[in-house]
């Protein structure tokens, strides 16, 4: 039998309850929001279930969300099952403040350095991570470029009317 | 004594640098050998890798920063820049993940032109890729020899988009404009050559005794190690796994085609070059299959000859420069296209397509903004390049250069 959403779904929802949360299809991947001390039980229940099988990690990136008071950042996972084409999206939340994951190193090798990108650019501080340095930027950079706060633009310009187009 | 003589004599060494039995060696960031600024800080014993530190983003340029402030059109030219070996896949990636924001369904003679362009630019990215293998073995001349179907490719695009290396190509829907009769003409000469110099290229390399004897065993990965470091593309399927997105994920109607995919065992250099040759055949014989589907769309439906964009996706097409000098409603489209007040719906997208050199992924978050509110490229060179110390170790340095030119780690790509 083709493995599918719903089947991912109700097999996970059985093993962790209501500690999985917003659950969502959009554009036909399966979608969750796990709480952020699970993602490694999570990720490694995924691996080893003979039914899931979700062994390839395809991305792992960060998103900040400055609105979301508590849980400003946010670590996305993307996990392929390769044997049935199935795709997934996991997410983890956690705060500006105290941004601590547990790293995914341990399972995937290739996590490594996708880690090691999030925290350049977002701070997220991977637990237990080998090696977790800048890798894009420079070593003295003191400030995590992909956040919000830091736009593009100097905010202070004003020779730029931003009424009527762009923003 | 000189005066220089004796301030060298008084140079201290460290005592660690003293006893210390290997010797480290600062390979790149600006090499011949290394095709792209890449350093690795090598220990080496005599001529044995022992140990490789890689360092990388000396030509980071924050593109996914800025894809934040960029209406989404503007968003193309910066994928151009990351693989710009086959730049033309990263544009339609891009323009086919916008499509699935919009819900935007090409029409099918759109889709046949956008496999002949990518298949194209495969082509072009396999072709340097190999032949550089053969100047870092110490053949120079299949590389002078293949580089004139690479421009032939070249051209092609250049009739089509007007540009050859960053090509912008495509927009949102399809593409710009029509593809002139000239291109078909040189696609034509084009598929007339290549099976002839592919054929050569191959018998000057496959089984050239110098050649194996150096790409044989060179620089090997298993095919755990590879899924477990997140390899995709040609590097995983020289190990003997069967994963490609076109077949796997199919998208612009990639399923009508009838290919193979070409895999390896072990991983080596000799067979990603195998597996690299074997997929510019089937490229070439999906490009044939393209040309023919397309005159069979032609000769059924001859309205269907003027088809080059989505009629869903106007709002992100630019009309005709003639209608948009005589008519306002093509005047107010234009404008706003152009200071990019189009906002596309709120959602959340990822799309992956084939690249060149493995599974080239965009996740796209959008607020219903005009801009992107996150976008992120799952870079395949990126994610591949962190195996390659553990390849190399215990191998010879000579190994671990053409193994960095068989893994086709492109700069650009893996620092965005």
């Amino acid at each position: 039998m083709a493995l599918t959403n719903e089947i991912i779904q109700q097999r996970l929802t059985e093993k962790f309850g209501d500690q999985l949360t917003e659950w969502a299809m959009p554009y036909g991947m399966l979608t969750f929001t796990a709480a952020a001390s699970l993602n490694l039980k999570v990720m490694q229940f995924l691996f080893d279930d003979e039914q899931l099988r979700f062994r390839f990690l395809t991305d792992l990136t960060g998103v900040h969300y400055p609105d979301r008071k508590g849980e400003e950042l946010s670590v996305v996972y993307h996990l392929h099952n390769m044997q049935d084409n199935v795709r997934l999206r996991m997410k983890i939340y956690v705060p500006v403040a105290k941004p601590d994951v547990f790293t995914a190193t341990k399972l995937y090798a290739g996590a490594n350095w996708m880690e090691r990108e999030t925290f350049d650019f977002y701070g997220i501080n991977f637990v237990g991570h080998p090696n977790l340095i800048r890798i894009l930027n420079v070593d003295e950079m003191d400030y995590f470029p992909m956040r919000k706060e830091y736009t593009l633009e100097d905010p202070q310009r004003t020779d730029k009317d931003d009424e009527m187009f762009g923003r | 004594m000189t005066e220089l003589q004796q301030h060298q004599h008084h140079i201290k060494l460290a005592d660690e640098s003293l006893q210390k039995q290997t010797t480290t060696l600062n390979l790149g960031p600006t090499h011949p050998a290394t095709h792209g600024v890449f350093q690795n800080i090598l220990e080496i014993d005599g001529e044995r890798v022992m140990e490789a530190t890689p360092t990388i983003g000396y030509i980071h340029r924050a593109f996914e920063k800025i894809a934040e402030r960029r209406p989404y059109y503007q968003v193309t030219p910066l994928t151009d820049r990351l693989n710009y070996c086959s730049s033309p896949i990263n544009n339609m990636g891009w323009h086919m993940t916008i499509e699935k924001l919009l819900g935007v369904k090409t029409p099918k003679r759109v889709d046949y032109l956008r496999v002949i362009i990518m298949e194209l630019s495969r082509i072009a990215d396999h072709l340097v890729c190999n032949s550089v293998i053969g100047v870092d073995t110490g053949a120079l001349t299949v590389f002078t020899y293949v580089f004139q179907q690479r421009e032939a490719i070249y051209e092609i695009f250049e009739e089509v988009c007007g540009s050859r290396l960053t090509t912008n190509i495509g927009r949102v829907g399809g593409f710009e404009r029509n593809f002139s009769a000239v291109s078909f003409t040189k696609l034509h000469a084009f598929m007339e050559t290549f099976p002839k110099v592919l054929k050569e290229f191959e018998n000057l390399l496959d089984r050239n005794r110098i050649f194996m004897d150096r790409c044989v065993g060179a620089g090997p990965i298993s095919a755990e190690r590879a899924l477990s470091y997140g390899f995709t593309g040609p590097n995983l399927r020289a190990t003997g796994v069967d994963y490609d997105v076109r077949v796997a994920q199919p998208y612009c109607s990639y399923e009508d085609f009838d290919f193979k995919i070409p895999v390896g065992s072990a991983g080596d250099v000799y067979d990603r070059y195998l597996v690299r040759n074997g997929e510019m055949w089937q490229s070439y014989s999906i490009i044939k299959q393209a040309i023919e589907k397309i005159e069979k769309i032609e000769k059924e439906f001859p309205e269907q000859k003027d088809v080059f964009y989505a009629k869903e996706a106007d709002r992100f097409h630019l009309p005709p420069k003639e209608d948009v000098y005589t008519k306002m409603e093509a005047l107010i489209y234009h404008f706003k296209m152009v200071m990019g007040e189009i906002d596309a719906p709120a959602g959340e997208v990822y799309h992956a397509v084939e690249g060149g050199n493995g599974e080239l992924g965009f996740y796209l978050v959008s607020d219903g903004g005009r801009t992107p509110y996150r976008l992120h490229f799952r870079r395949p060179c990126f994610i591949y390049y962190q195996a390659y110390p553990e390849m190399i170790k215990g191998g010879l340095l000579s190994d671990a250069i053409i193994a960095l030119s068989s893994l086709n780690v492109i700069a650009g790509e893996l620092d965005a």
